[in-house]
């Protein structure tokens, strides 16, 4: 295979970025190209019905356009359609997961086993399907240098205790890309479900959801250069087939009687009221764009924007940042603190001069107080970002030095 | 100078009056703004009559909490404990002296929003 470059030029495509701004805050929410803005737009404008039920052709059009994302989307990431269910977020996709599955296989006694690094979606519909079952939460530490213990993974599995795994793939903090092949490997091995939660990963780098082989595998479309109000659940269909549906209404049945339904096969059983078509419609053009760009491309160029960043970053001495440090278990986030200044400080001396990042939790509280800090500054990166968008990020953090007479 | 970060602002930042515990003390609140993490605890000690004569902030948060902490310490002390519970957020951003954006708003009133919890059990935000 010849060698990806390291360097995309595609901010033309991203109008929002006529601005001017630096955006360094991909991790919470992308920014979306001209394609992705037109298809909707388009959708809209000339195809716009609803689909699966109406027998005229414009309903069939837009039929086609939903279900041909979904197979395109699906095969981006190496699943099928009928095990890629549309949700409106990763939250949810968890939420799904945590009722559906949760209520026929979790009983009093039962561990969920979740990290240190997850994010509040992967925590609290745990927390609160453990509550629902008398079920225990347990999480595996989090090293100095942001990774997880295969081998404490292994011991706590050994308890026999434990009947779900989930954790993130990429952190959302501390960018660690986690070994989830493994620990699918592992929890299958020890008679434990998984979920993975993808949300930062499928927008980065290549991602084969059959070969990681975990049970459930969620992400978000907004991240991935999609419109927000559309995720992605894949699931393992024996499991899929044999949990009840999360939501009930229409769509997701075969036949309502006044006491009883039958439900709609694989993926709509999971899919209940009209779903997000336009959205659908955009997710499958993101994927399309990222697929023209090549995920190895991709992944290669938040490699080189990354460890960039981290060279660039210690050039000032009061700052630290958080993460591997080994860019091949690193992706495109970069958090950090700076001693004497707080990171809402820091964000909103950056933004003066045009270039946004994060500051805050991150919605990783219980990480944060592992980590000793209420919260730090982080900048993520995506395809539109260059090595420039890394030295104003580094040119704002001297000016805010400044500032703070630091 | 900077318009923002004034020299006073930085000043109580890096030196803020009044900080740590007070023990014994007579009243007490904790709270966070969970938008961005910030922690403030205040310990008082309010005397017979109802005056404020002890009061320690104490926590971690961004150069706007933590400064107005500070300021509004110094004013604080000496006030009735019901007086200083009916203060207004327009009291605080005045004394502050710069142009606060909406979002950096909970940031400088979360001082007066744990003196109102400590003082009347009541810890929303001030108005
Ligand atoms: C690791 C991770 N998981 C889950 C989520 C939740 O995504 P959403 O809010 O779109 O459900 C996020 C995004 O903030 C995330 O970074």
């Amino acid at each position: 295979m010849a060698p990806v470059a390291a360097s995309l030029d595609v901010r033309a495509d991203f109008p929002l970025l006529g601005r001017g701004f630096a955006y360094l805050d991909s991790a919470a929410t992308s920014q979306k190209p001209e394609q992705v803005i037109g298809a909707i737009d388009s959708y809209y404008r000339c195809s716009n019905a609803n689909i699966h039920r109406g027998v005229y052709a414009l309903a069939q059009e837009a039929t086609d356009l939903f279900e041909g994302a979904r197979e395109r989307i699906a095969a981006f990431v190496g699943s099928e359609p009928a095990t890629t269910i549309f949700t409106r977020n990763a939250t949810e996709a968890i939420n799904l997961v945590a009722y559906a599955w949760g209520a026929a296989h979790l009983e009093a006694g039962d561990e969920v086993l979740l990290t240190h690094m997850e994010h509040h979606s992967n925590i609290v519909p745990w927390q609160l399907l453990c509550q629902r079952q008398g079920a225990t939460l347990r999480y595996l530490h989090v090293s100095d240098d942001g990774r997880l213990s295969l081998d404490e993974l292994d011991e706590v599995l050994a308890g026999g205790r434990v009947k779900m795994v989930a954790t993130a793939h990429v952190s959302n903090v501390l960018g660690t890309i986690n070994p989830v092949a493994e620990i699918a490997a592992r929890a299958r091995a020890a008679g434990a479900t998984s979920l993975i939660d993808g949300s930062q990963a499928v927008p980065q780098m290549p991602i084969n959801v059959s070969e990681i082989g975990a049970d459930f595998y969620v992400w978000t479309g907004h991240k991935a250069l999609g419109p927000t109000g559309i995720g992605v659940l894949h699931g393992r269909r024996e499991l899929l087939e044999s949990m009840p549906p999360f939501l009930g209404g229409g769509d997701m049945i075969a036949t309502v009687g006044f006491d009883s339904s039958t439900w709609n096969e694989l993926p709509w059983k999971f899919e209940a009221g009209t779903s997000p078509i336009a959205e659908g419609v955009g997710l499958g053009v993101a994927i399309d764009y990222l697929a023209a760009i090549g995920m190895d491309a991709v992944r290669a160029h938040e490699r080189d924007l990354t460890g960039y960043a981290l060279e660039r970053l210690a050039e000032i001495d009061i700052l630290r940042p958080f993460g591997p440090t080994d860019l091949d278990h690193r992706g495109g986030v970069v958090s950090f603190e700076v001693e004497g200044i707080h990171p809402h400080d820091i964000a909103e001396l950056c933004d003066r001069e045009g270039v946004c990042i994060r500051a805050g939790h991150h919605c990783a509280q219980p990480l944060m107080r592992e980590m000793g800090v209420p919260a730090t500054a982080r900048a993520s990166f995506h395809v539109y970002n260059s090595r420039e968008d890394v030295d104003r990020l580094v040119d704002a953090l001297q000016k805010a030095r400044k500032v703070f007479e630091l | 100078m900077d318009d923002f970060y004034r020299d006073y602002i930085l000043d109580h930042y890096k030196n803020p009056r009044n900080f740590g515990t007070l023990e014994p003390h007579d009243l007490e609140h904790h709270d966070v703004n969970p938008l961005c993490g910030d922690e403030l605890g205040v310990h008082l000690i309010v005397d017979e009559q109802g005056t404020i004569t002890g009061l320690r902030f104490h926590g971690q948060g961004c150069a706007i909490s933590q400064a107005s902490a500070s300021i509004a310490s110094e004013e604080l002390i000496g006030m009735k404990a019901d007086a200083a519970a009916a203060l207004g957020a327009d009291w605080m951003i005045e004394l502050l002296g710069i142009d606060i954006s909406p979002t950096r708003r909970k940031c400088a009133l979360l001082s007066l929003k744990v003196m109102r919890g400590a003082t009347t059990g009541d810890a929303s935000w001030p108005q």
